[in-house]
């Protein structure tokens, strides 16, 4: 920019430059100059918190970010950039970066017992190796509650001092001290252990300090008095290894965010930290028998559901856009808005509807067209795959009935004139015209459709969520009768019930990108041919 | 045929075989469209009979249908009189109303911009950009919840609102997905429309801009409400990331908060699921059927590619 020629070069340029000068300060420009200012706003906005939360990942990306948006709008160069920054934006942080860090999340043991970093880890590990220190006088303390975090406060020198698990004793402001005791707290609510709060107060051990090996306040069950625990392990900081002060073991950091002894075996009652493991995740899909054939079952039905789904769909949307690709009939827009209304019906509460319709004993399917027969859909693995057939193809035969009749009424109709005049009977025109012409047409609609049903989880999840579940184990890793790749991704994060293994269940995601990916490539290249061949 | 009383004198050969005619070519098209009507519309009544129920839990029977019809449903939802149960129906409903509409304008112009950038423009890495897309729209954005949940978690103690239970979030990581899905619905679109017009636009001195927002927006009207009301629905719908995000119970979208009516099968409370989910389908329905016309256009101009 700082080359910029004082007389443009070009006649272009030198249009440009006069139309840039003549729509310099017109509506258009103001309202630019006040959008940009907001966003600078927000950005410096972000830019001062990033560096108050010392986060520099964040901040970087907010500086950059803020530059490069102030360039493209700015300079006179750049135009297609002015239209692809704003989505681009969008993009490249909630998709590609939420895929990378899919990717990185895939080859680490993130999951139950590896949620923290190591540094928390060793400090848990201290807390929960503890003996009660025998010559150390307790504490008197309160507990405190904020939201849903829990704290111990206590005197110390006659000043107020409070912290929690991963945060040592430090001053704490706003306290009222009536008789070296703590009476109230601006902002916490002072509370006793119940049945309901006993759980999370039970681990909640105080470092006294920074150094974890000076011992942990931990509340007793009256919530007015904590004993001083100290380590029964000691953590050496140089050596980076535990060693149990009772039995003398040492553990060392064995490069799995774990410390194990010196067999390999993992420190008895120690958590464990985030940690790159590698392809350990592939390598417990693929060579892992337990998790590889319920998987491979799980691959076959979801591309058995995916295909039946586009198949049935769109034979009965083809047929229905056939009957009706008539000018003679009357009403046809009556007929149209009543049939699509299942696709207009929002997916999710479609999907429940149903899964009380097929209810085995008030169900309106036993009831109506079984005669009251306790059929117990959703029960039954093989009847369960069937209703979800069954209703993915009430869902999505109104889509294909709509794009099955605009491809037909895009036929040129001299092609079917023609064909007539030569004499071919309607079968023949089905056939050889209508039949080819049409499939050209939605074959990328096709294809995306079985994109979307292979993963398409609302539906599962919503209907028979994943079940019937092979027996009563309890074990909730394992797939159900109709569970598709997503659904038992989101079955191995275990956000609903069981131990989460996000490690595990990305390593999973990014198979199931690969699949999807390689199968939409092949069928793309697939339709092009279909299309040279017309 | 209409003056003529037909009714007690023997048709003549001509009219039955109009009538035989008419049968076969037009007639039996009416019969399958009242059955696919009919398949079509029974879920619907379905759940009108539910939602007009009084039981608190279970399906009510289908046998009885209509037997006992009372708004209690409706009452609860807007009253949230059950305290067994968390009902913030209306902020379920204006959540989900604001999510949805920011979401659908952000995508339509990001999503327009972007392809007006592709279709008219030419310069280095276009190409590039448009096969980075095609591949990056392959991976749904479901597939990453893990590491959206993540995301949010660090963005959020930095900007709150961009963290957890914020609704801003999750327009923004619904935004994310704006570019992959539907640029290419709308470059082929815009590809449709002549170049010829920008150009004499051009020449008459209007500048990209006013090119953009006067001319080319307002001739891809169609696609733009296609992908308004596709992006509408489709974060009407979308439940997982929806959940992750939100957790705080009057923070919580449609598909969100009915879930929760009925994710016990002990406790579901089916006529409130189906009380919520005909008022909640509203306002989806009347887009659907207010914007048919151009669906219908918008859905086949993806398929036959320009």
């Amino acid at each position: 920019m700082s080359e910029l020629p004082l007389k443009p070069r070009t006649q272009k340029s030198r249009k440009a430059a006069t139309m840039a000068v003549a729509g310099g300060w017109g509506p258009g420009f103001i309202v630019k100059l006040i959008l940009m200012a907001l966003i600078d706003a927000i950005g410096i906005f972000g830019v001062i918190q990033a560096w108050r939360a010392g986060s520099t990942t964040i901040l970087v990306v907010a500086i950059i970010l803020l530059l490069v948006v102030n360039y493209v709008y700015f300079a006179r160069r750049a135009i297609p950039g002015k239209y692809l920054v704003p989505g681009m934006v969008f993009l490249l942080i909630f998709q590609v970066y939420v895929m990378l860090y899919t990717a990185y999340v895939s080859i680490t043991n993130y999951g139950d017992q590896h949620m923290g970093s190591k540094d928390a880890a060793i400090t848990a590990i201290q807390s929960q190796h503890t003996a009660v220190a025998p010559d150390k006088d307790p504490y008197a303390i309160v507990v405190l509650q904020k939201g849903t975090d829990y704290y111990l406060a206590t005197v110390v020198d006659g000043e107020a001092e409070y912290g929690t698990s991963d945060q040592p004793l430090e001053a704490l402001d706003g306290a009222t001290i009536t008789d070296g005791k703590i009476t109230a707290v601006d902002g916490y609510d002072i509370v006793k252990p119940d049945r309901d709060n006993w759980d999370t107060l039970q681990t909640l051990a105080v470092p006294l300090s920074d150094d974890a090996s000076q011992g942990f306040l931990m509340t007793e069950r009256n919530g007015t008095q904590a004993k001083v625990y100290l380590p029964t392990v000691r953590y050496d900081k140089a050596a980076d290894t535990f060693t149990d002060t009772e039995t003398g073991l040492v553990y060392h950091d064995g490069g799995k965010g774990q410390f194990v002894d010196d067999a390999g075996k993992k420190m008895p009652g120690s958590v464990g930290w985030r940690a790159v493991i590698g392809f350990a995740n592939y390598k417990t899909i693929f060579a892992d028998t337990k998790m590889m054939v319920p998987l491979l079952k799980v691959l076959v039905w979801t591309i058995c559901f995916a295909f039946l789904s586009v198949a049935t769909t769109f034979f009965l949307g083809l047929i229905l856009a056939l009957v009706f690709n008539s000018p003679r009939i009357k009403g046809q827009k009556i007929y149209r808005t009543l049939m699509i209304l299942p696709y207009a019906f929002p997916g999710f509460m479609t999907a429940l509807l149903w899964k009380a319709m097929l209810n085995r004993d008030y169900g309106v399917i036993n009831k109506w067209i079984f005669f009251g027969a306790e059929i117990d859909w959703l029960g039954n693995p093989w009847l369960a795959r069937l209703s979800i057939i069954l209703v993915n193809l009430w869902l999505g035969y109104p889509y294909m009935f709509l794009v099955c009749t605009g491809s037909l009424q895009s036929i040129p109709s001299e092609m079917m004139e023609s064909a007539r005049v030569d004499g071919a009977p309607p079968l023949r025109q089905f056939r050889s015209i209508t039949l080819p012409l049409l499939f050209i047409a939605v074959a990328p609609l096709l294809i995306s459709s079985f994109a979307f049903n292979f993963n398409n989880f609302n539906l599962i999840f919503m209907l028979t969520g994943g079940g019937p579940l092979p027996g009563t184990g309890s074990d909730t890793k394992i797939p159900g009768a109709t569970d598709i790749l997503i659904s038992e991704v989101y079955r191995l994060a275990g956000v609903d019930l069981g131990t989460p293994d996000y490690g595990l269940a990305t390593a999973l995601s990014i198979l199931i990108f690969v699949l999807v990916g390689a199968i939409a490539a092949f069928s793309f290249r697939q339709t092009r041919k279909l299309e040279e061949m017309a | 045929m209409s003056a003529i009383d037909t009714s007690n004198v023997p048709l003549t050969n001509r009219a039955k075989a109009h009538r035989v005619k008419w049968w076969r070519e037009v007639g039996w098209r009416h019969c399958v469209g009242v059955v696919a009507v009919l398949y079509s519309i029974f879920p619907l009544v379905f759940a009108v009979n539910m939602a007009l129920s009084p039981g608190k839990t279970g399906v009510p029977d289908a046998s009885k249908l209509f037997q006992q019809v009372t708004g209690d449903q409706f009452v609860t939802l807007f009253t949230n009189n059950r305290p067994e149960t968390q009902v913030h129906f209306l902020n379920w409903l204006a959540n989900t109303v604001i999510v949805g509409i920011f979401t659908a304008i952000g995508t339509v112009l990001m999503g327009g911009a972007a392809a007006y950038a592709f279709s008219r423009f030419r310069y280095k890495g276009r190409r590039t950009t448009l096969t980075a897309l095609l591949i990056i729209q392959m991976f749904p954005q479901m597939l990453a919840f893990v590491a959206v949940f993540l995301l949010l978690k660090s963005l959020g103690e930095v900007i709150p609102i961009l963290g957890q239970d914020s609704l801003v979030a999750l327009i923004c990581v619904y935004l994310g997905g704006a570019l992959g899905v539907n640029t290419f619905l709308m470059y082929g679109f815009f590809n449709t429309v002549p170049i010829s017009l920008d150009e004499a636009a051009k020449i008459d001195g209007a500048t990209h801009a006013q090119i953009f927002w006067g001319i080319i927006l307002r001739l891809v009207a169609p696609v733009l409400a296609v992908v308004g009301l596709l992006s509408f629905i489709s974060s009407f719908s979308e439940y997982i990331i929806a959940k992750l995000v939100l957790t705080t119970p009057t923070k919580w979208t449609v598909a969100v908060g009915l879930y929760s009516l009925v994710a016990n099968d002990r406790y579901a409370a089916w006529g409130l699921f189906a009380a919520g989910a005909l008022i909640a389908a509203i306002p989806v329905l009347a887009l659907f059927l207010f914007l048919q016309r151009y669906i219908v256009s918008g859905l086949t101009a993806g398929a036959v590619k320009g």
